[in-house]
């Protein structure tokens, strides 16, 4: 963690929130099987705060609706995530963020895949390791200043 | 296939947590469950069907990752992320807390017995193995530290009749340790495998070993005696791929039959036979029974019962323990 006054990146480029997902008549139909897309796990994350800035990872393009792929008859669910900078300490927390809320939300049988956009993190490959190793996240969820930093994320923020 | 694999039973074994681990006592009776409630559960055979004989808690204060029975039955070493290892004693139907081991730096990820039952090996994220010495007074030493790992240790088996022990890792890599002049020394390192390795396991003679891995293959190694001149030298005589859609977290060699059987985060239990006749330098190893869909989520752990042929026990992150009968061809 940075020592909370030195910032990262200090001026990151914010980009524009997507508006609200507009119902269709089947949404509220209860007799039409209804499979989660991809519109749906990205409203999910979408609004993850950043740990360094009062943003949200949608404002400032860490993640993006056509960076999520599901396949709710696969049960799949994969995430490519893009840290603001190449050299990024949060890259892991913030990829852990996104799987506890989708590891939260989404039904049991979903297996969910985090990982850094190809090519935009310059330790992309231990990132994703750790990411991909539940008995890690396990541990680290039993860790309670890190989950505590974890729920932070997660926490609503009026915007 | 001729083979089946059919469903004994199913418990409901760490309700709202991961199971783990399972694990058999050597007389095949009692079976060892593990898990994220923090519990060890000992489940035992009532009629036809399996029920939980006891619970033991309080031992640990995070996830119970493994367990390990000595080879006498009498102890059950249960592994944690706590950071200690809980040695318990049987007594009569009831187990009790008899020492707790400490000294890992972090999550203690697996413990396994020596075939003699003097030697305990535990592992931990921390990069170490230890290996501790129990005396008759049920002391227990730490007699040698080894770092020949570069990353988190997941795994440690025991070959099944000598002082030989392995232990796998997230550095990709499989170490094999042996004693030479009252220390332990890595005597041979098995690189093959292209991302973590989660298990391993000896076949019954002990010239082979079976390891699985985040890469999604499973991988048979044998001794090479042409290559030993003084060091153990292993060699990856077969690769099992195509077969596995997820991380492969276990495998086990049943010593009765010989069937190999994988645990899969595609939620899949499989069972693997080797051919006839195959050329032990390149064996093969056919899929002889699979249930894709054996659990609701991961499956963490496959376990062989060692009296009763074909008998096999899974667990998985949905809390739940599936019992199997392996039916051969006859």
């Amino acid at each position: 963690m940075s020592g909370g006054t030195h910032l990262e990146n200090a001026n990151p480029i914010i980009f524009q929130r997507t508006g609200e997902r507009l119902l269709t008549a089947t949404d509220e139909d209860e007799n039409v099987h209804d499979p989660i897309d991809d519109r749906e796990i990205f409203d999910l994350i979408r609004t993850i705060n950043d740990p360094e800035h009062p943003l949200s990872l949608e404002e400032l393009n860490v993640v993006e609706q056509v960076r999520v792929k599901v396949n709710d008859g696969e049960s799949t669910v994969d995430i490519e995530f893009t840290p603001t900078i190449p050299h990024c300490s949060m890259a892991t927390l913030i990829g852990l963020s996104i799987k506890v809320k989708l590891l939260r939300c989404l039904p049991s049988r979903f297996k969910i895949d985090v990982h850094i956009t190809p090519g935009t993190h310059a330790s992309e490959e231990a990132v994703n390791k750790q990411l991909a190793d539940k008995e890690r996240v396990a541990a680290a969820l039993e860790n309670s200043s890190l989950l505590e930093v974890v729920n932070q994320c997660l926490s609503i923020r009026s915007h | 296939m001729k083979e089946t694999l059919s469903s004994v039973q199913k418990l409901s074994a760490h309700p709202d947590s991961r199971c783990w681990s399972v694990r058999w006592n050597p007389a095949g009776t009692l079976l060892a469950s593990c898990g994220g409630d923090k519990t060890v559960r000992i489940w035992g055979r009532e009629g036809g069907s399996w029920t939980c004989k006891g619970v033991l808690q309080d031992g640990h204060q995070r996830t119970v990752r493994k367990v390990a029975w000595s080879p006498c039955g009498n102890y059950l070493a249960s592994a944690s992320f706590d950071a200690t290892t809980c040695i318990w004693k049987k007594k009569n139907d009831d187990f009790e807390s008899l020492t707790v081991l400490e000294g890992h730096e972090n999550e203690v990820k697996c413990v396994a017995w020596a075939p003699s039952g003097n030697l305990l090996a535990t592992c931990s994220r921390d990069k170490s193995v230890w290996i501790w010495e129990v005396d008759e007074e049920d002391d227990y030493e730490c007699v040698t530290v080894i770092n020949s790992h570069t990353q988190d240790v997941k795994h440690v088996a025991w070959h099944p009749n000598q002082e030989l022990l392995a232990s796998a890792s997230y550095d990709n890599n499989i170490c094999v340790y042996k004693e030479e002049d009252d220390d332990w020394e890595c005597c041979a390192t098995l690189k093959g495998h292209t991302s973590t390795v989660w298990s391993l396991c000896f076949d019954a003679a002990g010239r082979r070993l079976a390891s699985c891995s985040d890469d999604c293959t499973v991988k048979i190694w044998k001794e090479d005696p042409s290559q030993s001149t003084q060091d153990l030298s292993w060699k990856c005589v077969c690769t099992l791929s195509g077969y596995h859609g997820r991380t492969v977290y276990d495998v086990d060699w049943c010593a009765r039959t010989g069937a190999l059987a994988t645990a899969c985060g595609d939620d899949g239990v499989r069972v693997f036979k080797e051919e006839d006749g195959s050329d032990p330098e390149q064996p093969v190893f056919c899929l002889a029974a699979q249930v894709t869909r054996a659990h609701g989520q991961d499956v963490n752990c496959v376990s062989w019962n060692p009296k009763e042929a074909g008998l096999l026990a899974s667990c998985s992150d949905d809390g739940e323990i599936g019992i199997w009968q392996f039916h051969e061809e006859q």
